[in-house]
């Protein structure tokens, strides 16, 4: 009995179910919703694990060809292809340092002047799972790594909406609405790069600018699109006898197709896994939150400042991906991996780091701020993956700042006791 | 009824806004109207009544075969509740 109890509870899979079924049964729901909301979280997690699988194949046909063609190591900064690979081992500490950092979340709100409840979900399941393996790589391990854990996650959930509420007070006229998104130090360096080079600079909204790059906003398509310039760079690299080896024999052209879009798919299906994961906790979270915290401020996703500049979120894109090439040959002339620029997150962090730029400093702010962002996010990650420990070698990175900000700190700091 | 909210990863955003739609349904007493999110590729294989967004994708929801609700702000609770509303209207849900 006590053999099936452990090894249940082992199973992170039923882990993220449990803490489902617990926010259920807080919020009193009827019998038939804590059993159809227990079984999907707990699908969502094994949904997200068979993503995984697409993903890591994809990418290690990717590494070879890369490393055959280019001699070095091309690493494709992405949060869910890094997260489905932690997964694998890191599950149950992931799940128990997210369920109990959302707790140290509301503990904050509740007693101290940081009232932000973090309602981002899947970045508070990415932030847990990375703490989880930069504490495993640091040494610290089972309940001490849980406890620092979720301490950590708990407080990162309250500062960093914090930390960028005032820029948030500038583009919203209201102290009413906070920020949530782990990218918050590319934002704040974004704005504040725009406070110094954007004086008397024009707003980016009093220009037309084309908006045909909307269809990049649908992440699946701009993951395939990146990821097919990428293999196909790589496999010309590499050659197509070096290709036919690995792919059985298949066009080389067609083979990078063929994994690019694999890839892609990869994400899409541990998205819907995330999706399922969330359904239930985030709900949950955010009604109880809200109860127990007076004044509580909700904390809301990157997309909640697009509508205020759209223009800015295009020119920042740009702009940040600009940045993203530039870092990458800075990092080839000093002989670090290349870390390639990625569409999703130089879209979404990029476009976020252009809206706070375009606040603070106009168009000069936002060009100007998102570019530093896209050399940031960049950098990072390249000094992130050392202390990653194992996961430095899945051949993907966190790619959002303050994973890497976070990571970097933690890891540097965790070396100091070894 | 069927609403479905859209954004581009269909992980932050559209949840928040179908949390507020789910809120703003039980305020104004409308029942059995099913509000789900997704990320703008699945949208085109889910079929709803209502699809929501907020402006700087809403063209991207043109074609799906439903009404399309395009919010300037996704915090702003009385434009939400003001555009659902006058859907719902439309669409004969309620009078």
């Amino acid at each position: 009995m006590l053999d099936f109890i452990v090894d249940i509870l082992s199973e992170p899979s039923v882990l993220v179910g449990l803490v489902a079924l617990i926010g259920l049964i807080l919020q009193r729901k009827s019998i038939t919703d804590c059993i159809t909301g227990t079984v999907k979280t707990i699908m969502g997690f094994l949904v997200l694990s068979g993503g995984a699988a697409l993903v890591q194949g994809a990418l290690g046909h990717f590494g070879n060809m890369f490393e055959y063609g280019f001699g070095m190591t091309g690493i494709v900064p992405n949060n869910e292809a890094i997260v489905s690979v932690a997964l694998n081992d890191l599950g149950r500490e992931t799940a128990l340092i997210m369920a109990l950092g959302m707790v140290v979340n509301i503990l904050i709100a509740r007693f101290t002047k940081m009232k932000y409840i973090f309602l981002t979900g899947h970045h508070s399941l990415y932030m847990a799972c990375m703490l989880a393996a930069i504490l495993f790589a640091g040494g610290i391990k089972g309940t001490a790594a849980i406890v620092i854990g979720a301490l950590l996650l708990g407080f990162i959930m309250a500062a960093m909406p914090a930390m960028i509420q005032p820029f948030m007070k500038k583009l919203t006229g209201s102290d009413d609405v906070a920020f949530g998104h782990f990218g918050t130090f590319g934002y704040v360096v974004s704005a504040l790069v725009g406070k110094v080079v954007g004086k008397n600079s024009k707003s980016t909204e009093e220009i037309n600018f084309p908006q045909g790059l909307t269809f990049l906003r649908d992440t699946s398509v701009a993951i395939s699109l990146t990821m097919l310039v990428l293999f196909l760079v790589v496999a010309i690299a590499a050659g197509p006898e070096y290709v036919a080896e690995i792919s059985g024999g298949q066009n080389f052209l067609v083979f990078s197709l063929i994994q690019a879009i694999t890839f892609a798919g990869g994400v899409y299906v541990i998205l819907a896994g995330v999706r399922l994961i969330l359904a239930e906790i985030v709900p949950a979270f955010r009604g109880i939150a809200m109860k127990l915290v007076p004044n509580a401020k909700p904390a809301l996703d990157c997309p909640v400042v697009f509508p205020y500049a759209p223009n800015a979120v295009l020119i920042g894109f740009l702009s940040s991906f600009v940045g993203g090439i530039v870092g990458l040959f800075i990092l080839l002339a000093l002989g670090a991996p290349a870390i390639l620029p990625g569409v999703v997150p130089h879209f979404f962090c990029g476009a976020t780091a252009g809206v706070f730029g375009n606040t603070t400093g106009g168009r000069r702010g936002a060009i100007i701020g998102a570019f530093v962002h896209g050399l940031l996010i960049t950098f990072l990650p390249a000094l992130l993956m050392p202390v990653l420990g194992n996961l430095g070698f899945a051949g993907s990175t966190f790619s959002d700042a303050d994973f890497g900000v976070f990571g970097i700190l933690i890891g540097k700091i965790l070396t100091l006791f070894q | 009824m069927k609403i479905l909210v859209c954004c581009g990863s269909g992980l932050g955003s559209s949840f928040m806004i179908e949390m507020n739609i789910k809120n703003v349904l039980k305020s104004l007493g409308i029942n059995g109207v099913t509000v789900e999110h997704s990320d703008l590729s699945s949208a085109k294989g889910i079929k709803a009544d209502v699809y929501v967004g907020t402006r700087d994708i809403a063209v991207r929801l043109e074609g799906l075969g439903g009404e399309v609700v395009s919010l300037n702000n996704m915090i702003d609770k009385k434009e939400l509740e003001d555009k659902l509303v006058e859907v719902l209207k439309k669409l004969n849900y309620i009078k």
